[in-house]
């Protein structure tokens, strides 16, 4: 018997291909389905007649227009016409800047929120209120603020990267056993080695848990957010093959959008790895 | 008599007149413990035996400094304690070890923090010696967690050790553990105490581990308002073993004495508080001329063998 890891791969292949049988059968015209298109209205369309086609493409032009675009990844002809690697770095660069600066902001502040019983009580609604807004109801007010759409999108990620950053932080920070810091305070260990050596190393799995939970939001709210303020960025250029009908480079957008998700998160969880402690 | 050779010798450690309460549920205070003096000698042994509930484990953090007395003061080497130091070590019921460090990162942090200015050789060279001085050469680059339990808290020994205090304090560190490695985390602890000199204060509610380490057997009544009843001179000589105390003359008597103690009088003991009891000055039995009514005859195997089976 092959290893259960084996069984998985093949079966998921199996998964795959299937699925591709059942969508190409599904937008095969068939020729039951009679005339597809009056011949007056395909004419004034420019559209042949014989073998209507239906708009929906099937896995292999997505394949195809995936190849294409993985062949020129990087090619710029203009505001509307971009390579998809191009498009990506956008996005990725917008969220890697307004995830940083939501990282810098967020594991000192929830330190501090952690370590004073009081903090965490006075912040705590506010943070409670904050949480739950979704990100693009900022759009607006940071528009109107900033006046830039980029640095909009960007801020919109910072918001929505912040908040379980913070709260994990503190939670993790507030619950280091009170035994390791008993260890450090009969060592006469300063506040800011225990800080470094005791409270940050206990708290890093907590802390990397709320990092990977905001870059999984903060990628789910570029999208959205780059369909918003346009431009450039993966989501506008969903958006832009929407009004250009190419269903397919659509469906090529989706899928990439899923890979690179999954890419932030494997990063994250390698590194949440590599600071988790058994016990 | 006795009190006159302890008052002569200095109080290394003197603990005058600390009390411990806590806020009662209802307004006013419970008091656990309070005006409770107790001198120990340089290079002294001294175990703390207790019920749960009598505030031996606050009387140690007192001591450590991690718990601030209620009232009175601990002095040590002429000064008044305020707050933790290094010169005082504490191993801790639960090893207390940083997970995320391996053995030698445990022992050699505790270095590093004595020694602030030392290189990383020289604190990595101490802490292998201590490392070894515990018998987990070869282990110094596992963590915590795939260690046995008392390999840990050898690591928690060694760690203590390597930072030379003038003070080890130990707050019940062998119970977690099972019998087999108790005994013999119990004979290198006892060597090494020995050997240095070490000055020693110990919490435990096993009585054999009590007789076979301590020079003096403190014993404190139940709480709350627990007190000192009795400080015990230990009649064991000094070259014991293991496996022949229970031929030493005396030990019966002192076992007896101990477990009599824990069964009843430590309950009972404020009703019939002995005539002359001056809190300050604690009655220092020694047994084979013993002050009270004789303990059991000797050669009687006592019941239960730990006291804390009950409590």
């Amino acid at each position: 018997m092959k290893s259960l890891g084996v069984r998985a791969g093949l079966l998921s292949v199996l998964l795959f291909v299937a699925f591709c049988a059942l969508w190409q059968v599904a937008v095969t015209p068939s020729a039951s389905s009679g005339p597809a298109l009056d011949p007056e209205y395909a004419k004034l369309m420019g559209i042949a007649t014989q073998g209507a086609k239906s708009a929906m493409p099937g896995p292999l032009d997505v394949a195809g227009k995936l190849w294409d675009n993985l062949k020129r990844p990087f090619y710029d002809n203009g505001p509307n016409d971009k390579g998809l690697g191009l498009q990506l770095l956008y996005s990725i660069g917008r969220v890697f800047i307004g995830y940083g600066l939501a990282v810098l902001v967020a594991v000192p502040i929830g330190f501090l929120i952690g370590m004073s019983p009081l903090a965490y009580r006075a912040l705590d609604p506010f943070i409670q209120v904050l949480k739950p807004i979704s990100p693009l109801a900022w759009m607006p007010l940071a528009l109107y603020t900033i006046k830039d759409s980029s640095l909009s999108a960007i801020f919109v990620i910072f918001i929505c990267s912040v908040w379980p950053m913070l709260i994990n932080t503190a939670f993790g920070v507030g619950a280091v056993r009170k035994e390791w810091l008993n260890v450090a305070r009969t060592l006469e260990v300063g506040p800011w080695r225990r800080a470094f050596t005791v409270i940050l190393p206990a708290a890093a799995p907590t802390i990397l848990t709320g990092m990977r939970i905001s870059i999984g939001i903060a990628w789910l709210v570029i999208v959205a957010a780059e369909m918003l303020v346009g431009g450039t960025g993966i989501g506008y250029f969903v958006w832009n093959e929407w009004n250009n009908l190419s269903i397919a480079n659509v469906i090529v957008g989706i899928l990439l959008i899923g890979v690179v998700g999954m890419a932030l998160d494997l990063i994250l969880a390698r590194l949440q790895k590599r600071v988790t402690f058994p016990e | 008599m006795e009190n006159a050779k302890t008052e002569s010798d200095p109080k290394f450690i003197s603990i005058e007149g600390i009390a411990r309460r806590y806020p009662a549920p209802g307004g006013g205070s419970t008091t656990i413990f309070e005006d409770l003096w107790l001198p120990v000698q340089r290079g002294e042994f001294v175990c703390i035996i207790g019920h749960s509930g009598c505030g031996k484990t606050s009387v140690l953090n007192i001591l450590a400094g991690l718990e601030e007395p209620s009232d009175g003061v601990v002095v040590v080497d002429g000064q008044a304690i305020s707050g933790p130091s290094l010169d005082r070590a504490v191993i801790f019921q639960g090893h207390a070890l940083l997970p995320w460090k391996s053995v030698i990162g445990n022992v050699g942090y505790a270095v590093s923090s004595r020694w602030r200015k030392a290189g990383r050789a020289e604190v990595e060279e101490r802490a292998r010696r201590f490392i070894d001085l515990v018998g987990l050469k070869g282990n110094e680059l596992k963590r915590p967690a795939e260690l046995s339990g008392g390999m840990r808290q050898r690591v928690g020994i060694a760690r203590a050790l390597s930072i030379e205090p003038k003070i080890l304090l130990m707050d019940e560190p062998f119970s977690a553990l099972d019998a087999l490695t108790r005994g013999t985390l119990q004979d290198e602890v006892r060597r090494i105490c020995k050997s240095t000199g070490q000055t020693v204060v110990m919490i435990t509610h096993d009585v054999d581990e009590a007789i076979y380490l301590a020079d003096k057997i403190v014993l404190m009544t139940n709480g709350p308002e627990a007190m000192i009843a009795e400080v015990v001179e230990n009649p064991l000589p000094m070259e014991r073993a293991r496996d022949s105390i229970h031929r030493e003359e005396n030990y019966y008597a002192v076992r007896n004495h101990l477990v009599d103690f824990l069964v009843s009088r430590s309950r009972t003991f404020k009703a019939e508080m002995p005539a002359g009891y001056d809190r300050r000055h604690p009655p220092v039995v020694r047994l084979g001329c013993p002050p009270e009514a004789a303990p059991a005859p000797a050669n009687t195997i006592p019941f239960p063998a730990i006291a804390s089976a009950r409590d």
